[in-house]
């Protein structure tokens, strides 16, 4: 789950981190009276997730309270990336001496937490890292030992931190650390990290990535995400822990398992179909899951057939079975269904649906190959 | 011959009396596999399926049972808790079959069980079976025989998948190991492709993989310098959108690392054929 500027150094705060003074806003006129109160010289950001905000137009300075409703007023009324901006954050402008990134994520492949740390700050570290490697520090933290100072100590000398810095360097990295910790973060990022013109340290932006599966410890941060940046068909989903991702074709799919639910939208691909959907039930889900499941990708006015693919481990057919007669009572679908039920008490499952009208299949490219020939037949020999 | 779990496996179940732990203990006990002890905290003294005792404590268990190998049905916020019990309770060898374990609790029990030496297959994985001699997880028994082929995948029932494509041509299985689909893990590919290039039983292995992360990258450098067996492989997620966790944490496409594109080639260039679906699998062999 991605978290706004705002939010993340809302966060940072909290963990010691220096942030510019500054308020969110949702109209103009708001943004004019923070402005008044923050001495005239403002930036004003968009609050939306996606990257390139500046670029956009949706981060602007202002030189007095008048400029900011103004370019409030612009920036509140674009889209970014397809984003509305429906906030934005007032900062206090900063005289900007020097620019540093410093990072906290998760390294898979050393299966530890890694800082990162720049003196190229201000710009997308990807970037950094394609181009210049070697002006990116990295420290691998022991996940059990935690942060040790001297590992901060090593960043500030990695990056040419002023001595006189390396104090409250220290500082930020441990807060920043204890962020990453503590809100269960995959990413925890200050992007600049700036060096004032009076020899201050300041997070300008930052960043927070936070782990879904660890957010039952977080209710509190939880309740910040923004449906905003989702597709509502998938926040329907999570609500009944369903993993389903819309997509632009017009086969629907239902499958228990992740990687067999990629494979089945490959598949169809393969054949010369286009999924509509990545959707993955779960292991174990019972009757009324599928049910909500077959619901959501019906409501895809793109959707001309439906295949079920379910090979049965910890999920038991029967159930798959029983949740789709409940979901075709209800929905009373029109587009052909392809079925195939493989594995622990499919035969069960079998038997529930012999009287449910779809096409039944043995073989993953069987059922593939006869979801695209449904369709093509649906739209009258135009795949997709 | 096979790896990780035989005729010999003493399993102990954790979250026995659970849903899925009761239902899939079942399956394990009709397939074979000697289930010695459960252990639900706070239900020690119960009976499960009439004869498997039910104990308070991994340790108790594993002194009472002799028990080799623990299976965690766990749900996610205590599974971490679950790894480490069995961990200190001295089991060598730890499935953790739950799914939605949080990565920064993965990280610390990952390098906790390096520490100890302690082999965890999982999480968020279908378990093992060696057709003929056990079953440890959910994979179910009935869609392998026994055979010289190993599997390894990241995979739950897209492994299935391949294990009935293998069986409907009359192809068997020596193990079946399901690794996982978290972005940190137990075992890896690479630690399985050792174990089945030095399983005489193994003559050939079956690598699944999908988007994310850069392990079957690893494990295609592995094959090129190292792998005495021809390996087949098939990569999931090639149609999978970059930027969306597609389901498993770890299958995610990031700053354009973790493409099923790569992965191929790499795989290629190390000899390995990809097949284009699981059930074009069998004729690669």
């Amino acid at each position: 789950m991605k978290l706004h500027e705002y939010q993340s150094k809302g966060l940072f705060a909290r963990y010691g981190i220096p942030i510019p003074k500054g308020q969110v806003a949702t109209t103009a006129t708001e943004v004019r009276t923070i402005a008044k109160e923050l001495g005239g010289w403002v930036v004003v950001k968009s609050q939306v997730l996606v990257g390139g905000r500046g670029k956009a137009g949706g981060i602007r300075l202002a030189k007095s309270p008048q400029e900011a409703e103004e370019l409030a007023a612009q920036i509140l009324s674009m889209e970014i990336k397809g984003l509305p901006v429906r906030k934005v954050l007032v900062d206090e402008a900063a005289n900007i001496k020097s620019e540093i990134y410093l990072g906290i994520t998760n390294d898979r492949a050393a299966r530890k937490p890694v800082i990162m740390a720049s003196a190229a700050g201000g710009i997308d570290i990807e970037e950094v890292a394609r181009t210049s490697p070697e002006k990116i520090v990295k420290v691998h933290v022991d996940p059990l030992l935690g942060l040790k100072e001297y590992q901060a100590r090593d960043i500030a000398l990695g990056i040419e931190m002023p001595r006189e810095l390396w104090r409250t360097f220290t500082q930020i990295t441990f807060g920043l650390w204890r962020a990453y910790l503590e809100c269960d973060a995959t990413l925890a990022e200050i992007n600049p990290l700036v060096i004032t013109e009076d020899n201050r340290l300041v997070a300008l932006d930052g960043k927070m990535v936070l782990d879904d599966n660890a957010l039952f410890r977080h209710p509190d941060l939880a309740e910040l995400r923004d449906l905003d940046a989702e597709v509502p068909s998938e926040i329907e989903a999570r609500k009944y822990g369903l993993s389903f991702i819309k997509l632009d074709g017009n086969i629907g799919c239902m499958v228990n398992g992740a990687g067999l639910a990629m494979t089945t939208m490959d598949i169809i691909k393969l054949f010369g179909g286009e999924p509509a959907n990545f959707l993955d039930i779960g292991g174990g889900a019972g009757s009324d899951k599928v049910a909500a499941a077959l619901r959501i990708i019906l409501t895809d006015p793109n959707v001309k057939a439906v295949l079920f693919n379910i090979f049965g481990g910890i999920t038991r057919c029967d159930e798959v079975a029983r949740g789709i007669l409940t979901a075709l009572a209800e929905v009373k679908p029109v587009v052909p269904m392809v079925i195939r039920l493989v594995g622990t008490n499919a035969e069960e499952g079998r038997q529930l649906l012999a009287q449910a009208n779809m096409i039944t299949a043995e073989t993953l490219a069987d059922a593939a190959r006869k979801a695209v020939a449904a369709v093509s037949q649906a739209t009258g020999g135009f795949p997709a | 011959m096979s790896i990780l779990v035989n005729k010999n496996t003493r399993l102990l179940v954790q979250g026995i009396t659970g849903n899925e732990g009761l239902f899939h203990t079942q399956q394990m006990v009709a397939f074979g596999t000697h289930v010695v002890a459960g252990v639900t905290p706070g239900k020690g003294g119960e009976w499960v399926l009439g004869n498997i005792p039910v104990f308070d404590s991994v340790k108790v268990a594993v002194n009472a049972t002799g028990a080799n190998t623990c299976v965690s049905f766990v749900p996610a916020r205590f599974a971490a808790d679950s790894i480490y019990e069995a961990a200190d309770a001295g089991v060598p060898l730890i499935v953790c079959i739950t799914e939605g374990i949080p990565v920064q609790d993965m990280m610390r029990v990952r390098n906790y069980l390096d520490q100890k030496g302690v082999r965890l297959v999982g999480p968020n994985c279908p378990g093992l079976l060696t057709p003929g001699e056990a079953k440890v997880g959910i994979i179910p028994g009935n869609i392998a025989i026994p055979g010289n082929i190993g599997v390894v995948s990241r995979s739950g029932t897209l492994t299935y998948e391949v294990l009935y494509a293998l069986k409907m041509v009359g192809k068997g299985v020596s193990t079946c190991v399901g690794i996982g689909g978290d972005p940190i893990n137990g075992t890896n590919f690479i630690d399985c492709l050792e174990m089945f290039n030095a399983d005489p039983d193994t003559e050939k292995v079956v690598l699944i993989g999908e988007i994310g992360g850069t392990d079957e990258e690893k494990a295609a450098e592995y094959i090129a310098k190292y792998m005495k067996k021809p390996v087949v492989s098939f990569i999931a997620g090639q149609t999978a959108p970059p930027g969306k966790r597609m389901g498993h944490a770890g299958a995610i496409v990031e700053g354009g690392s973790g493409l099923a594109a790569d992965k191929i080639k790499a795989l290629n260039a190390a000899g390995v054929s990809v097949a284009a679906h699981p059930e074009e699998i069998p004729s690669l062999l």
